[in-house]
């Protein structure tokens, strides 16, 4: 009875001025309450979440976008400013949106396991690294013993330059990795990109002799950002400074910029993916991913055809890893572990491979739980480990609790959960993809001796 | 008694044992002379000029007065890979699947036998044991993390592999593999440091493992080199073959080895001749997670220091050997082992040198990834396999 009671309310809320009313109020509620409560990370949650119902209720497609825009350029930046914090959690939201984004074009689309999706990433972030900085003065030094005084080998607008350059960067990379290894089955080529990850990990690591490329653990900094017009501050504080409550510094509108870089740039690859994806490529992907045999027999050209999933997947990565090498101007092999490539892999399966909703719905999952959830629980762990609470039955005094238990670095148990468990229960992910939903819900009727 | 003996198939308790002496003594034989080939064209080079400045040697002659060394360590560490690769191996036979959880079935095994050391340790039983004492230890600890490593392989197969064995696409099965496999890394991380505080665990120095039994010396230039092979080693290579022996035993002479190559070429059909399908896979686990926690407690004590990452380079690089001797093929596995230590460690002792310091022993690591490419290239069977076409 309930059930059918809800069946009723999901219609009606479905139709006429309803869903408008509701996503504009749970927009509304949303922003007040973040505004009213600028430290409340349940009231940012219900804010970011209008997201969702912005998408999931029916509305005029007009209105999506200009909604969406809306709180996506204009509400973001203006809470974003005011907390910093909420602008790098929705920094890092848009961050691996894109790289997710970008390696479900090779895993939701083309049906090819990629571990060491990072790799790419790492290749982008280092070419930027190395032009925008003065690592190439340093190349005869050792880490460490450079002199103090060197120039930059580029200047800084030479950043939207290497963009491009790390598009054709990144892509020769897959391409390079690719024609030798996708010939090999599913299996195989997931521990063959996982070997390469490790790969470009331990030559930045070790690449800092005998001409030191890459600074060795150390990473290179400074990296140049790009330049910004000053004008940009004057106006964003004259405009929305009395929202803010404080002026706008430039290194705020530094944040602000990435963000809306990064925006552009999942924008860019939504589009291309769902060009591609309606295209003959994409229909190609789909029969290598659905039957590599049957594909061949159609004549589709396999390796020519998983190559092109390979490098599209791998320039995105490579766009991003500049963006990132420019906003944080510093690298360090750290940031390309193989912990990384699973985290972003995490993203695609908990969102729904080869769904470009569910692949950002993943996206900002993984990231909140990360950023939010795990590191709130760690200070509130160890508030309870400075107050002289005890937990009653088992009489065990929160003082004793190791210091080791800290959930902020207990990500790889998150993101092995969540690879289990979505692939015992939903292994299509939170939003299916329209043509994926129909082909494992038939594929439940058949099972294989 | 007589008929127990004769019950007993000796042919196949023999061959392995053969066979690992040929790939040892192969491997070897063909390293050796490549490495020395190029030491004599190196000679006059910069290369064997720098040597010269440094040892007051020839190239040649530092090359052939390390080798041996060399030679004992890549065994060692090759019959290591080998017991985690035939893990990997006996899975993929059965299943057509990677177990990318077994390197932390390999780490769990290790940390389950240095605890119980460890623990042995703080009563202050260890440092008093006499040496036969220490070694009958040692062999309850490594049976401990074996049997742990066993349970828990068979319980990973039945949580997170076998709801998924009738999925559409092989990537599932995987994807939930290397989730387990994060999982039960920080699970260990959890574990150990709630308890103490760290998770780093340092293996007790107990017995006279340490000790080494000397060959004799070599000079180079105007110093001695000592050949020698720790007792460890030693333990490790016998534990190893033990173990070697034992599978193919199992699986080549015994009825349930019957039933597991059975499973293996045909699942279907063994099923119809009435072979319990769903026991005989966890069986293979259970095998498998056996072999990798022996493997687990013999790494430790061979080197030392374990966290709860240590499976990760083992467990990809036994899964390299295993590819290189050809998947899903028990003597490949042993080949691809033996092969791989070896020339691991050849190119950590001789890289260094032969390139001039610019790259070195870190480079060990991923130069197991540059064979596993070159061999899936040029030979992706394996060196061992024959051609295996995918299942339908």
């Amino acid at each position: 009875m309930a059930n059918f009671d809800l069946n009723k309310l999901t219609q009606k809320i479905q139709q006429g001025v309803w869903p408008i009313i509701i996503t504009l109020a749970h927009l509304i509620l949303g922003v007040t309450l973040v505004y009213l409560n600028p430290r409340s990370n349940l009231a940012f949650l219900l804010m970011i979440s209008s997201f969702l119902s912005l998408y999931a209720l029916k509305t005029p497609v007009l209105f999506k976008l200009v909604t969406g825009a809306l709180l996506a350029l204009v509400i973001i930046p203006v809470i974003g400013v005011r907390n910093i914090f909420y602008l790098e959690v929705i920094f890092q939201i848009s961050v691996f949106s894109a790289l997710a984004l970008g390696l479900n074009i090779v895993v939701g689309f083309a049906g090819l396991l990629d571990l060491g999706y990072v790799a790419f990433y790492a290749v982008g972030a280092y070419l930027w690294a190395f032009f925008g900085s003065q690592q190439y003065y340093v190349l005869h030094f050792a880490p460490g013993t450079q002199p103090s005084n060197l120039p930059f080998l580029l200047p800084s607008d030479m950043f939207y330059l290497f963009i491009f350059l790390a598009i054709i960067a990144a892509a020769l990379t897959g391409i390079l990795l690719g024609t030798p290894v996708l010939r090999l089955r599913g299996d195989y080529l997931a521990i063959v990109t996982l070997g390469f990850g490790e790969v470009i990990r331990v030559l930045a690591n070790n690449l800092d002799k005998p001409l030191n490329f890459t600074n060795g653990p150390q990473g290179i900094t400074p990296i140049q950002k790009p330049p910004m017009p000053p004008a940009f501050v004057d106006i964003f504080n004259s405009v929305f400074g009395r929202f803010v409550g404080h002026t706008a510094s430039v290194a705020d509108m530094y944040n602000v910029m990435f963000y809306i870089y990064a925006l552009v740039v999942i924008i860019i690859i939504i589009v291309v993916t769902r060009r591609l994806n309606d295209s003959k490529i994409g229909r190609a992907w789909t029969a290598i991913r659905e039957d590599e045999t049957a594909a061949i027999a159609m004549g589709i050209p396999l390796v020519k055809m998983k190559l092109a999933a390979f490098a599209t997947g791998a320039s995105f990565a490579g766009v991003m890893g500049v963006l990132l090498a420019g906003s944080r101007t510093f690298v360090s092999p750290e940031s390309f572990s193989f912990m990384q490539s699973i985290g972003v892999l995490t993203m695609v399966i908990l969102g729904g491979s080869g769904s470009i909703p569910g692949v950002i719905l993943g996206a900002a999952t993984v990231t909140i739980l990360n950023l939010q959830i795990l590191q709130g629980l760690s200070l509130y762990l160890s508030q309870l480990r400075q107050s002289d609470a005890v937990i009653p039955i088992i009489n065990f005094a929160w003082k004793n609790l190791s210091n080791q238990l800290d959930p902020a670095k207990y990500q790889r148990l998150l993101f092995g959960l969540i690879l289990i468990l979505m692939m015992i229960f939903r292994p299509e992910g939170l939003i299916p993809a329209k043509r994926q939903k129909r082909e494992l819900a038939s594929d439940k009727v058949e099972v294989k001796g | 008694m007589k008929r127990l003996f004769s019950s007993i198939n000796i042919r196949e308790l023999l061959r392995p044992i053969g066979q690992l002496a040929i790939f040892s003594l192969g491997s070897a034989v063909i390293l050796s002379a490549i490495v020395l080939l190029l030491a004599l064209i190196m000679d006059k080079t910069a290369v064997g000029l720098g040597v010269l400045a440094r040892f007051h040697v020839s190239l040649f002659t530092y090359t052939l007065v390390n080798l041996p060394q060399v030679l004992i360590d890549g065994l060692t560490i090759g019959f290591v890979y080998a017991a985690i690769a035939l893990g990997y191996t006996m899975v993929y036979g059965v299943l057509e699947f990677i177990n990318f959880a077994h390197s932390e079935i390999f780490a769990v095994g290790a940390f389950v036998g240095v605890e119980i050391l460890i623990f042995l340790d703080g009563l202050g039983i260890l440092s008093a044991v006499p040496n036969w004492a220490a070694f009958l230890i040692l062999i309850g600890a490594i049976l401990a993390g074996m049997l742990a490593s066993g349970l828990l392989a068979v319980a990973v197969e039945r949580v997170a592999y076998r709801p998924l064995r009738g999925a559409s696409s092989r990537l599932v099965p995987l994807i939930s593999a290397i989730g387990v496999s994060f999982f039960l890394q920080d699970a260990i991380r959890m574990t150990e440091s709630l308890t103490t505080g760290q998770f780093n665990r340092i293996f007790p120095t107990f017995g006279n493992f340490d000790d080494r039994l000397k060959f004799g010396e070599l000079p180079m230039g105007a110093n001695m080199i000592t050949l020698g092979v720790s007792i460890k080693s030693i333990i490790v290579i016998i534990a190893a073959v033990l173990m070697l022996v034992g599978l193919n035993y199992l699986v080549n002479a015994t009825k349930i080895g019957k039933a597991i190559r059975a499973v293996a070429q045909d699942r279907t059909t063994a099923n119809l001749m009435g072979i319990n399908v769903n026991y005989i896979i966890s069986f293979t686990f259970l095998v498998g997670g056996l072999l990798g926690g022996a493997a687990g407690v013999l790494y430790a004590l061979k080197f030392t220091r374990i966290d709860p990452f240590v499976g990760f380079f083992p467990g990809l690089k036994a899964f390299t050997a295993a590819v290189l001797g050809g998947i899903g093929n028990i003597t490949g596995a042993l080949l691809g082992g033996i092969v791989l230590g070896m020339l691991e460690t050849f190119a950590g002792s001789y890289l260094g040198v032969f390139t001039i310091g610019a790259a070195g022993t870190e480079y060990k690591d991923i130069f197991a990834f540059g064979i596993l490419i070159l061999v899936l290239i040029f030979r992706p069977q394996g060196l061992m396999g024959e051609n295996v076409s995918q299942k339908a």
